[in-house]
C-alpha cells in the first residue's frame, strides 16, 4: 500500500466515496488500509511526543475508522455543521486515534500531527473543541462523554432534527458512576438516535478491569438498565459497520460491547496494561512500523 | 438596633418568582431555552414552566453530574439550557462537570444554583451552600452573579441568556426588599446603592440589603458609608473596588458564604494589588450550626448589626 496514495485519496474525499458505495467486503478492506494509515500516524504522533496513550488508540482505531469512513455525517469543510453527526470521544486520553482520523479525512492540516502536546500546540494530550476543528466536546477526565452525549441526543429529538449521536468509552470508565446515572437517563428518555461503543480491551492503566474492580456481566449490566446491547468483535469492519447502521428498536439506546485488543496491530504491544501510556523505543518503532505495515 | 432604617421593615419578595416568571418569558419567546434539573421541579419553583413546557423540562432525577452533562449536550445541540437545582448539590456533586463540561468547553450554559448559602438553615451544613462562590469562581469562563433582590434576579437571568458562555447564577430562598431599581443588570460592574466617605460596605445577594441598613444605622452615628451591590463577583468591578479603597480608605466585604474565595477573596485580590487599604471579609468562617437564616447571619456577624460592628472596628 502506497501511504501518500492512501492520504491523498482520504483527504480528497474518494476515499470515504469508494468506502461508502463499496459491497460489505471491498468495504471493509478499504478500511482496513485506513486504519493501517490510523496507527502508523498514531504512532508517529506518540513516538514524536515522547508520549501519548498508544494501547487504547489501538483498541479503538478500527471502530473510530469505521465509524468516520464508512458512517458519520459530516462535512470536515463545515465542521460544525448544525446537523452534523456527533462523535463524542469520552476516552479523551486516546486523541492520538482521533487525531490522526481527523488528519486524514482533512478536518486540519496534517502538519499539526507534527506539535501533537507540544508547546502552545492545538493538539493537546485530550481533545479540545475549541482549537481542533472536528473534536466535538472537550473531554479527559472519564465519565463525561455519555451524559453530554445524551444532551445532544435529546436535544434532536427536541428540534426534530435527524443527527445521531455517537459516543465511544472505554471499559475501565464505566467504572465512573455518571455513565450510569446517564445510561438510565438515556432508556428513560427513549434516545433511539444513541449509540455508545464500549472499547472492552479488559485492560485499565494499573491492571485487568475484572482484577481491579470487575465488570462483568457487562451486557447484562447494559440491558437491565434498558438498552438494546450488542457484543461485537471490535476489529471486524463488517461486524462495525452493521452495529453503527442497523436501524435501532424503537425507543431503545444501543450499546455495542467492542471486544477488543489493547495494543492491537503490534505483537509485543497487545493485551498488556504497560503499553498504556508506554511510549515505544527506537527499535520498538521499527519493528511496530513493520508489523503495521504487513 | 436595626431601628434606624426603614428597610429593616420593608416588605420583602422571593427571587425564585422573579427567576421563573423572566424565565417563562424568555422561553415563550426562544424555544432554544429549555430546562434541566435534578428532581427539583417544585424546590426550583419550576411547576408552572412544567404545565407550560412539558417537553422542554429534562428532569434527569437525583443525578448531578449527568444533569450538567445533558446540559453540555443540549448546548451543543443548539440549545440554551438552564439547569436548575438545590445550589449545594449543582456545585457540589457536579464541580468536575462545572470544571470540564461548561467551563472548559465554555458552552453558553445558565446554571442556577437554588436557595444557596444557608437558605436551608435548619437543615444543617449538607445543605447549606457557602463554598459555592470559592468553587465556581475557579473555574476559567464560569461567570458568577448574586443578585440582590428580584429585579436583579431578573435582570441578570436575561443577561446570561444573552451572553453566550456558562453563569453560575444563585437564586435566594431568603426573602429581600427590593434595593436595585429597575436598571439593567451589568456584568462586570457594582452598583452603588448609596455614596458615602469614611468606608466602603459591598454586599452581594441578600447581604447587600443589611449593608445598607448596617449604612442607615451608621450614619445616625455619624459614619458615612458608602455601599455598594456586587452581583457580578465574577467578573469583578476591579475600578469601583479600586475606587472604593482610594476614596474612602476602608473596605468591609459582607457575603452569605465562607470567608475563603467569595466576594471577600475576589475584593481583596484588587485591593491588596492595586490599593491597600484595611479590609474586614465578612462571611462564615466553616460549617454553620443549625438554625434560620435570620439566625445564623446574626450569629455570625453578617446581618446589619454585625457589619455595623464590624465597620465601627475599622474606623475605630
Amino acid at each position: 500500500v502506497d501511504t501518500n496514495e492512501v492520504w491523498r485519496d482520504a483527504l480528497s474525499g474518494e476515499l470515504t466515496r469508494r468506502i461508502r458505495a463499496a459491497d460489505p467486503a471491498l468495504r471493509s478492506a478499504l478500511l482496513r488500509e485506513a486504519a493501517r494509515e490510523i496507527r502508523i500516524t498514531a504512532l508517529k504522533m506518540i513516538v514524536g511526543a515522547k508520549a501519548g496513550h498508544i494501547g487504547g488508540d489501538y483498541s479503538i482505531t478500527d471502530a473510530m475508522t469505521t465509524l468516520f469512513f464508512a458512517v458519520l455525517d459530516n462535512d470536515p469543510k463545515d465542521p460544525k455543521a448544525p446537523e452534523r453527526d456527533r462523535f463524542i470521544l469520552s476516552k479523551g486520553h486516546c486523541a492520538g486515534a482521533l487525531y490522526s482520523t481527523l488528519a486524514l479525512l482533512g478536518f486540519f492540516p496534517r502538519d499539526w500531527l507534527d506539535h501533537f502536546m507540544g508547546p502552545l500546540a492545538p493538539l493537546n494530550g485530550h481533545p479540545n473543541h475549541n482549537k481542533v476543528p472536528g473534536v466535538e466536546v472537550n473531554t479527559g477526565p472519564l465519565g463525561h462523554g455519555l451524559p453530554i452525549g445524551v444532551g445532544c441526543a435529546i436535544g434532536a429529538k427536541l428540534s426534530g432534527s435527524k443527527f445521531r449521536t455517537f459516543v465511544f468509552t472505554g471499559d475501565g470508565e464505566l467504572q465512573e458512576g455518571s455513565n450510569w446515572e446517564a445510561a438510565m437517563s438515556a432508556a428513560h428518555q427513549k434516545l433511539d438516535n444513541l449509540t455508545v461503543l464500549v472499547d472492552r480491551n479488559r485492560l485499565q492503566q494499573g491492571r485487568g478491569t475484572e482484577e481491579t474492580n470487575g465488570l462483568d456481566p457487562l451486557d447484562a449490566k447494559w440491558a437491565a438498565f434498558g438498552w438494546e446491547v450488542l457484543m461485537i468483535d471490535g476489529h471486524d469492519f463488517g461486524a462495525l459497520f452493521d452495529a453503527f447502521t442497523t436501524p435501532h428498536a424503537p425507543g431503545k439506546p444501543r450499546c455495542v460491547i467492542a471486544n477488543t485488543i489493547k495494543g492491537k496491530g503490534v505483537s509485543f504491544m497487545e493485551n498488556l496494561s504497560a503499553w498504556h501510556h508506554k511510549v515505544p523505543s527506537p527499535e520498538q518503532t521499527e519493528q511496530a512500523l513493520q508489523e503495521l505495515s504487513r | 438596633m436595626t431601628t434606624a432604617s426603614p428597610l429593616a421593615q420593608a416588605p420583602t419578595f422571593d427571587c425564585r418568582k422573579a427567576f421563573t416568571e423572566r424565565l417563562l418569558e424568555l422561553a415563550r419567546a426562544d424555544e432554544r431555552v429549555v430546562v434541566v434539573c435534578n428532581d427539583s421541579v417544585g424546590s426550583s419553583n419550576l411547576d408552572a414552566f412544567l404545565k407550560e413546557f412539558p417537553k422542554r423540562l429534562i428532569n434527569v432525577g437525583i443525578a448531578e453530574q449527568n444533569m450538567v452533562g445533558v446540559g453540555a449536550g443540549l448546548a451543543n445541540a443548539g440549545f440554551i439550557p438552564v439547569i436548575s437545582a438545590a445550589a449545594p448539590f449543582l456545585t457540589g456533586r457536579a464541580t468536575e462537570q462545572l470544571k470540564v463540561d461548561a467551563g472548559y468547553n465554555n458552552l453558553h450554559m445558565i446554571l442556577c444554583g437554588q436557595s444557596p448559602g444557608i437558605g436551608y438553615g435548619p437543615l444543617g451544613p449538607t445543605h447549606h451552600s457557602i463554598e459555592d462562590l470559592a468553587w465556581t469562581r475557579a473555574i476559567t469562563n464560569m461567570r458568577v452573579v448574586v443578585p440582590a433582590d428580584p429585579n436583579e434576579t431578573r435582570a441578570a437571568l436575561q443577561w446570561a441568556y444573552e451572553s453566550p458562555g456558562p453563569t453560575y447564577l444563585r437564586v435566594a430562598r431568603h426573602g429581600v426588599p427590593e434595593i436595585t431599581g429597575a436598571v439593567p443588570f451589568e456584568p462586570g460592574k457594582a452598583k452603588t446603592l448609596r455614596d458615602g466617605t469614611d468606608l466602603t460596605i459591598i454586599g452581594t445577594g441578600i447581604t447587600s440589603c443589611q449593608a445598607l441598613i448596617a449604612a442607615d444605622i451608621l450614619a445616625a452615628r455619624g459614619i458615612s458609608a458608602r455601599v455598594l451591590d456586587m452581583a457580578s463577583i465574577k467578573p469583578l468591578d476591579e475600578d469601583a473596588v479600586v475606587k472604593a479603597a482610594r476614596e474612602t480608605g476602608k473596605v468591609v466585604t459582607v457575603e452569605e458564604a465562607v470567608v475563603q474565595g467569595g466576594l471577600g477573596g475576589a475584593v481583596a485580590e484588587t485591593v491588596v494589588q492595586k490599593a491597600p487599604v484595611p479590609m474586614r471579609i465578612l462571611g462564615f468562617p466553616g460549617f454553620c450550626p443549625t438554625g434560620d437564616v435570620k439566625f445564623l447571619m446574626n450569629r455570625f456577624g453578617i446581618d446589619a448589626e454585625g457589619i455595623v460592628k464590624a465597620a465601627l472596628e475599622l474606623v475605630g
